[in-house]
């Protein structure tokens, strides 16, 4: 472990000291230049900050029930906007406002859970498949497409369904689950394609050893497209978790402050308080704008065709 | 003894469902330590499969190889895998024919250098970047220990083969074969690549096969060359001997189809009829026969052998006599 992480280390240090200008920094470069990219770079940065100062920022407490707000809460009635409640209150008397900030932090940790835990499945699986090629492949390549041919909501809810009680941990495992095939998917491609380049071929007439062969020349090589799929995965995942919390397949706990689920209960009160389903939807719509915005500049700078 | 001896090669293209196809059909010749040898063809003539056969280069599916490879007396086809991957970089080198997609996009110069030097002989990275920049330098990069540090596409294709060459020589290897290495260049930067590549070969005493469809590239390079059509070899002769008097009518028609600057003015240049076909019936005939404006009837019902006579090597019924001109013999 530790060698490997020298490795790591030394590779870094390589790559540091270099004067060249690498591909990663080259596309960095071309990103920063895109209006569409600095867009999503923004939202993302706002929600990724919101979402780690949230609990800090909150003007109320957004676990407790406010008796302000409780007293003038009835059946046909859910206040608005009052002196000290930004928001008015939700359904249950509590600060609408700070539950929405706090939201982002539930939406990050889920988002960004499942994309890596799936990142990483996918790696693996993907990975072995291009550097073995041959029945290692077809096995693995079958097990994908199998998974690829249950919708991705029906896959992740039936996941969810499994575990006898919800809770965020089972809705990260089931959206990361859906997400796997597809990271396995674009890195087996891209490793076969590395497989078949000129520049392997070369380092394979260097007597290079076949682990440097895939860890150094093909992996590399290939991360591209999966780095823009992890992106762009980031606002799927976060959508699907919201879906999965909305139909109840996530933590039942009330008490959580989670957009998808706040959506949910805010669907019996929707002819009261519409801004209840509003607020937490638009959250949700920007934040996978955002997401999508940054993967899809990220696709197009690290396109090699549009290099300049 | 050769340091190479190549015998009876053949490679045989079979995939489920298709004929099989001989890509090199029965080639044999010898390398000298210290010798260029060329061999010359032009597209799917088998010039690069035979190459890519000596390295044990090809994919492991769907191709047969048999004959015998001997490079100093050890069979190379006989070997595993793992003491095939031993001897490439450190007793063979190659260099390909385009040097931008031969280099590793992602990584440094550098690490492409001394990855073969930590490979084969054992240097720890830093000792091997300070030989790194000194091959560079050996090469003809200027600032190499700059260049270290770039990424391939910061290099111009010259540089590039400059440093593929580099890698392909780090460990001194005793054969180095190239494929095409000049056919992405242009030509000024042609003529640097092969002058470089004779001044190492003789600096070095490494043999050098020289594959091209180049005959200007023999001319400057070569002691030995072979001619191959449709996977076999059709002559084979001294550079001297084959510029100065071809004799196989495909030889002749190579050469006559060199756009000349000595030729007189509205005279036209005379190419080679008709085009390499698909299926080569070597077996009941000559493959070239179809083409060639020498064909007697016994071309299209017996196949040729490769005879031997006065240190050269001919595969026809009907050479060119000596001192035919060429616009005579190839009518157009």
């Amino acid at each position: 472990m530790t060698t490997l992480l020298n490795r790591k280390k030394r590779r870094i240090d390589d790559l540091a000291e270099s004067a060249g200008t690498s591909l990663a920094a080259d596309a960095l470069k071309r990103m920063s230049r895109s209006p569409v990219a600095i867009i999503g770079g923004i939202i993302v940065s706002l929600f990724v900050l919101l979402a780690i100062v949230a609990p800090f920022i909150t003007p109320k407490d957004p676990y407790k029930r406010y008796p302000e707000l409780l007293e003038h809460s009835t059946a046909e009635f859910v206040p608005g906007p009052m002196p000290g409640f930004i928001l008015g209150s939700d359904e249950m008397g509590r600060d609408f406002f700070s539950r929405l900030l706090v939201g982002a932090q539930q939406s990050l940790i889920v988002g960004v859970g499942a994309t890596l835990i799936g990142l990483v499945l996918g790696m693996i699986i993907g990975g072995a498949a291009g550097a073995f090629g041959g029945w290692v492949d077809s096995w693995l390549m079958r097990f994908t497409d199998i998974m690829l041919s249950i919708p991705s909501l029906l896959l992740a809810i039936s996941i969810a369904a499994l575990a006898s009680r919800g809770s965020q941990t089972t809705v990260i495992i089931a959206v990361a689950v859906t997400t796997v095939p597809i990271f396995a998917r674009l890195l087996r491609g891209a490793m076969l394609a590395q497989r078949h380049s000129d520049h392997v071929l070369a380092a394979t007439a260097l007597g290079v050893k076949r682990r440097t062969i895939v860890f150094r020349h093909m992996l590399p090589n290939s991360l591209g497209p999966v780095i823009v799929q992890s992106t762009l995965t980031l606002a799927t995942s976060i959508i699907e978790a919201a879906s999965l919390s909305f139909l109840g397949l996530g933590d039942p706990n009330p008490d959580r402050a989670e957009w998808g689920l706040m959506l949910g209960i805010a669907q019996s009160r929707i002819d009261i308080k519409p801004e209840l389903a509003f607020y937490p939807a638009i959250a949700i719509i920007i934040v996978a704008l955002g997401f999508t915005l940054l993967g899809e500049s990220l696709r197009e700078a690290l396109d090699p065709k549009n290099r300049r | 003894m050769a340091l190479l001896e190549v015998r009876d090669l053949r490679v045989v293209f079979q995939r489920r469902g298709t004929e099989p196809f001989s890509a090199v059909d029965g080639v044999s010749f010898d390398v000298n330590p210290g010798q260029t040898v060329g061999l010359v063809g032009e597209s799917g003539c088998g010039k690069s499969v035979t190459s890519l056969a000596i390295m044990g280069l090809l994919p492991a599916r769907g191709n047969k190889v048999t004959g015998s490879v001997k490079f100093e007396g050890t069979d190379l086809l006989t070997l595993s895998n793992r003491e095939m991957r031993d001897r490439r970089g450190r007793d063979l080198g190659m260099v390909f024919q385009d040097p931008l997609s031969s280099l590793n996009p992602v990584i440094p110069i550098g690490l492409q250098v001394t990855e073969v030097l930590e490979r084969h002989r054992d240097m720890p990275r830093k000792k091997a970047m300070v030989e790194a920049a000194e091959l560079l330098d050996k090469v003809g990069i200027p600032d190499p220990t700059r260049r270290l540090s770039e990424y391939p596409h910061q290099l111009s294709g010259g540089m590039r083969q400059r440093a593929l060459i580099a890698i392909a020589l780090a460990c001194r290897p005793r054969l180095l074969i190239a494929d095409e290495p000049t056919t992405a260049l242009d030509v000024t930067i042609q003529a640097q690549i092969l002058a470089l590549l004779k001044e190492l070969v003789q600096d070095t005493g490494t043999a050098l096969i020289m594959i091209t469809h180049d005959l200007g590239v023999v001319a400057g390079l070569c002691d030995e060359v072979n001619v191959l059509y449709g996977g076999r070899v059709v002559e084979r002769a001294e550079r001297h001997q084959l510029f100065a008097e071809p004799r196989h009518p495909y030889t002749h028609g190579l050469l006559a189809s060199i756009p000349r600057l000595d030729a007189a003015r509205g005279e036209k240049l005379v190419p080679i009829k008709g085009s390499v076909a698909d299926n080569i019936p070597w077996d009941s005939a000559c493959a070239f026969a179809p083409r060639c404006p020498n064909a007697l009837d016994v071309c299209r019902q017996v196949t040729p052998a490769l005879e031997d006579e006065d240190r050269r090597s001919l595969r026809c019924h009907n050479p060119v006599l000596p001192g035919t001109p060429a616009a005579q013999e190839v009518p157009a």
